[in-house]
């Protein structure tokens, strides 16, 4: 075919896919672009030129050693439901836009770890960027020399003349120009998603037709080619196992595709940073097997077709292009090779953003650009990090090419593919047990995945150099200075794995090792544990990723705000806050950010600059303090639902005992005042019978008897009307204690001569003191104090007829003296009557309490008198106590305040 | 002339059951609690005792159980006159030997033959 009409419809070709990409970002919300079909068919980047091409070449050579590529994601699909969903769970809300976001955030958003990651990526991917090169080069000569040989050419002899470097370019072109229309990795490429959607459906349909092509109308049906090759091969050997070490390497080939459908950098793109939609994963179980499904369904016809009628005169990983051509059937090899370029340029584009965006993430930004956005404008800075994308995108092409050039051309497309995947798989022990192993550690991390390239290197990378450059077998023989237990293919005596799977198992083995063994070594910084309780346990992970947040310190939300404005615009910034604000309930001027808020503004950079450099910058405004290991320890453990289910067992418990305790005390209490409440009543009912008792005998005795004398009259009557005073001050006295216990009673306080008041209520026991002939020496000076007059009166009144009542006829002396403090005064009413006895003291004060030391022929007094003073005296803010041990009488003390 | 003991603090109750008493031609002692009715007990021995339970110092339980380890007194008869008018009271006045528990407020006349019941 002539090469100019190659390239035009190669550039019709690429036109429309951009055509289609500007079609689909226009119309982003369509469901034509939003349904699972579409992200189904954007994971089929997975089938690259390797499958397209060298699928078929090792076919036709190994037989079925083609299937575990396509095993293992089969395999995997219906664990994305679990898997995929905590990923994509955790991608979402940490903004995560890269594999090395992702692990580097994992353990503890570690930079060195970003970097590290991305590196691997790199060597894994570059070499197979410039093999999907390799591919279109070589298919492109194939077409344009119309040659059926399958010669494979040398190419052109300057690079402008080779027309694989400007497909390379355009291939550039298209990729930074869809990859990276925003500055934020996190936002979704749509045009980028439905073209690789579009591609996938192109280069299957494609495939198909090639297949039944070959099969059906070269050859006579599957059965005929079956036949055929029966005859010209050992058949069995094509599809079966020779024995149980086939079948190891078959087993360790599945292992190695299985992690790699995970962690190629192009998957993880399409698969979590392109996805949100958790609801698609149950339409993804089974619609991606059967998309990989319908890829092999011809591949093994083809590739014994290819056997039968092109034989070993050709590349075999050609023979899906050769076969049409050699058949003169020039337009259907031109579908082949727009099916392969459609596999091509999904892969290279894909692979280039998602490597360009870890490259200026989690390399470029944060090791060496940062200074530079620390004080530059919003829009200087989107630029610049789309610019430095651009650049990636660009050089990472470019590199390919320049790999492709002086490398790739001796390779086959399926070993190179194949070592691209055991350097991925170096990912996947900090990746997969990290997920779910909260004690990995970043030393842990960083150890495996050194030491798995390192082995890496040595058991596959190494040979291959020597062999390629040097030209000598040696090393791989007898090992290195003929020690054979270091053979790189046959490391410490296993020998019954081929290459690739050997160098999986024992780069995996260390890996593995020194990631366990360095997690264990100790636990890593608070950061870290951090972030691994988050990953580890992310089905409550909102709770978890603001509130468990482990940080002391401080910051000013203008700083951080400032820092946001630089990388997102003052408007969006101003809308991320808001809705910060409005979520915490905080008020708009707050000064001091708090924890949640330096995580939340290191989130939102995330999705522009990568986790490793959204973390220094954050932290040059937040002052950091340390936070100490007690410290973290008590959050990380009362995180734990156990402990925290546990820990509120037992807060119920406690809570219960205490509040049994509680109930038992105010039983207790409920019984003693209920009994108290008892006595009361008896006491008060026994007090009121005895005067009606008095008056009804009395009043009975007045009635019956006619003859009385008058003198004897006239003394019941006296009797009646002394008992009915007795039984109305018994009354009063009740009401009274019972108003003033309630607190109903309103004193009336005002100011008052404290001796004016004693001298008063002195008055009213005139009576009864000139009976008793006792002294009263009254030695208060005048002072004033504020109290209710009438019921201090009372006070005094009782006090000093309960010390009338003790003390003896003619000798009886009452003292009543003041004692002034800058707060209160104290006024002792001091007697030398009987006293207080000792097992009466704690009684004194309650109601109906009567001593019986009473010293009347007949106990006076209510037994209300001390319970009204107690109540007056403490309704005035003052207290009313007698002093247990004097020599002689009882000593009361009022005191009040000033 | 039968013997009565009145033993009450109330001196009002006990002026009415005296002038009543006398005037029923009973002699009549008076005492103005267990002690002094006990004091009154060693010398004299009355056909009956009208006690109130609730007085001072000793009150008219404690005086009836001592009343009751008294052999002379055996024939004395004890009749309580309360204002304790719960029937645990009651119950145990019984318990402790007394013949009748009159409750105040009593009626007099109602006392007297009460009184002339019990000694007849």
């Amino acid at each position: 075919m002539n090469n100019y009409v190659l390239i035009t419809i190669i550039i019709f070709y690429l036109v429309m896919l951009f055509f289609i990409a500007f079609w689909a970002e226009k119309n982003s919300k369509s469901k034509w672009i939003n349904n699972p079909i579409v992200y189904t068919l954007s994971l089929g980047v997975f089938c690259s030129a390797w499958t397209y091409y060298g699928s078929v070449g090792v076919a036709s050579t190994s037989g079925a050693e083609f299937l575990p590529t396509y095993l293992g994601p089969v395999i995997a699909s219906p664990i994305f439901i679990v898997l995929l969903r905590k990923i994509m769970r955790i991608s979402k809300h940490q903004r995560v836009a890269s594999i090395a976001d992702f692990i580097s955030l994992r353990y503890g958003n570690n930079r060195f770890i970003g970097a590290l990651v991305t590196i691997t990526c790199l060597i894994a991917i570059l070499p197979y960027i410039s093999l999907q090169l390799k591919a279109i080069s070589e298919t492109y000569e194939i077409i344009t020399l119309d040659s059926s040989s399958g010669k494979i050419l040398t190419g052109s002899e300057s690079i402008f003349t080779d027309s694989t470097f400007y497909i390379a370019v355009l291939l550039a072109i298209f990729a930074s120009f869809f990859g990276t229309q925003t500055a934020d990795t996190t936002d979704k490429h749509i045009g980028i998603v439905t073209t690789v959607a579009f591609e996938s459906i192109i280069k299957l349909l494609f495939f198909l037709i090639i297949g039944v092509y070959v099969t059906f109308f070269i050859f006579d049906g599957t059965e005929d080619i079956y036949n055929q090759i029966s005859q010209f091969k050992d058949v069995d050997t094509l599809t079966t196992f020779p024995d149980v070490y086939g079948g190891f390497n078959w087993f360790y080939m599945t292992v190695i595709s299985f992690v790699a459908v995970f962690l190629l950098p192009r998957q993880f793109q399409m698969m979590v940073v392109e996805n949100d939609r958790e609801r698609y994963l149950k339409y993804v179980i089974w619609l991606f097997p059967l998309y990989l499904l319908l890829f092999n369904l011809f591949v093994i016809f083809i590739a014994w077709g290819g056997n039968l009628s092109i034989g070993d005169t050709a590349n075999p990983d050609y023979y899906t292009i050769l076969l049409p051509l050699k058949n003169g059937n020039i337009v259907l090899s031109l579908l082949v090779f727009l099916g392969g370029f459609s596999a091509v340029i999904s892969m290279v584009v894909v692979s280039t953003i998602a490597l360009s965006t870890m490259l200026s993430n989690n390399v470029i930004i944060p090791y060496g650009y940062l200074e530079v956005f620390r004080n530059t404008e919003t829009e200087r800075n989107n630029k610049y990090i789309k610019n430095i994308r651009r650049f990636s995108v660009f050089s990472l092409i470019i590199a390919a090419y320049l790999f492709y050039v002086n490398f790739s051309r001796e390779l086959s497309l399926f070993s190179i593919g194949y070592i691209s995947f055991v350097i991925i798989a170096q990912l996947a022990p900090s990746f997969f047990i990290g997920l779910y192993w909260n004690r990995g550690a970043a030393r842990g991390a960083k150890a495996g995945i050194i030491i798995g390239l390192v082995v890496t290197f040595y058991s596959l990378i190494l040979p291959l150099i020597l062999n390629g450059f040097f030209n000598t077998n040696s090393f791989v023989e007898e090992g290195p200075f003929g020690i054979g237990l270091l053979r790189p293919y046959q490391l410490f005596g296993i020998d019954f794995l081929n290459p690739i799977a050997h160098a999986f198992f024992w780069s995996m083995f260390f890996n593995v090792a020194a990631y366990l063994s360095f997690s264990l070594m100790g636990s890593g910084n608070y950061r870290e544990r951090n972030y691994a309780e988050m990953f580890v346990r992310s089905s409550n992970y909102s709770d978890l990723q603001e509130g468990a947040y482990v940080w002391k310190g401080e910051a000013y939300v203008s700083d951080l705000r400032r820092i946001l404005e630089r990388f997102l615009g003052v408007s969006k910034t101003e809308r991320a806050l808001e809705l910060f604000y409005k979520k915490y309930d905080l008020p708009k001027d707050t000064v001091m950010a708090d924890a949640k808020l330096v995580n939340f503004s290191e989130k939102l950079l995330i999705g522009s600059i990568g986790s490793s450099s959204a973390r220094i910058i954050i932290s040059n405004v937040v002052k950091e303090e340390p936070v100490s290991l007690p410290e973290v320890l008590q959050i990380l453990e009362e995180s734990k639902e156990t402990i925290i289910t546990n820990q509120f067992l037992k807060d119920k418990s406690e809570q219960l005992t205490r509040l049994t305790a509680d109930l038992k005390r105010a039983n207790e209490e409920l019984i003693f005042q209920d009994k108290q409440k008892d006595e009361f009543l008896d006491t008060v009912s026994h007090e009121l019978k005895t005067p009606i008792t008095a008056i009804k005998a009395s009043a009975e005795i007045l009635i019956d008897d006619d003859e009385m004398s008058l003198e004897m009259r006239e003394r019941f009557l006296n009797n009646i009307v002394e008992d009915t005073e007795r039984l109305s001050k018994l009354i009063h006295n009740i009401l009274d204690v019972e108003k003033l216990s309630s607190g109903r009673e309103q004193l009336v306080i005002k100011e008052y001569d404290i001796l004016k008041t004693i001298e008063e209520a002195i008055h009213f026991v005139t009576a009864e003191v000139n009976c008793k002939k006792v002294t009263i020496f009254n030695v208060v000076p005048p002072m004033s104090l504020k109290y209710d007059e009438d019921r201090i009166i009372q006070v005094f009144i009782n006090l000093l007829s309960n010390a009338i009542k003790f003390v003896d006829e003619s000798t009886g002396e009452i003292k009543i003296y003041l004692e002034n403090f800058p707060e209160y005064v104290l006024i002792y009413v001091e007697d030398n009557g009987k006293g207080i006895p000792k097992e009466d003291f704690n009684y004194i004060f309650d109601k109906f309490y009567q001593s019986k030391n009473q010293n009347t022929k007949k106990p006076l007094g209510s037994g209300f008198g001390l319970a009204i003073c107690k109540h007056i005296v403490e309704s005035h803010g003052g207290s009313i106590w007698a002093y247990e041990f004097v020599e002689k009488g009882a000593n009361f003390v009022v005191k009040l305040p000033r | 002339m039968k013997k009565i003991l009145i033993v009450d603090d109330e001196p009002n109750i006990v002026m009415s059951l005296e002038y009543t008493l006398k005037r029923n031609n009973f002699e009549v002692f008076i005492a103005r609690d267990g002690s002094e009715a006990l004091e009154i007990l060693k010398t004299n021995i009355p056909d009956l005792v009208l006690l109130d339970i609730m007085m001072p110092e000793v009150d008219g339980y404690e005086t009836l159980k001592r009343i009751r380890l008294e052999e002379k007194l055996n024939d004395t008869k004890v009749v309580f006159l309360s204002a304790k008018n719960k029937a645990s009271d009651i119950e145990k006045g019984l318990t402790l030997g007394a013949v009748k528990y009159i409750t105040k407020p009593f009626s007099i006349k109602k006392i007297v033959s009460d009184i002339n019941e019990l000694l007849n």
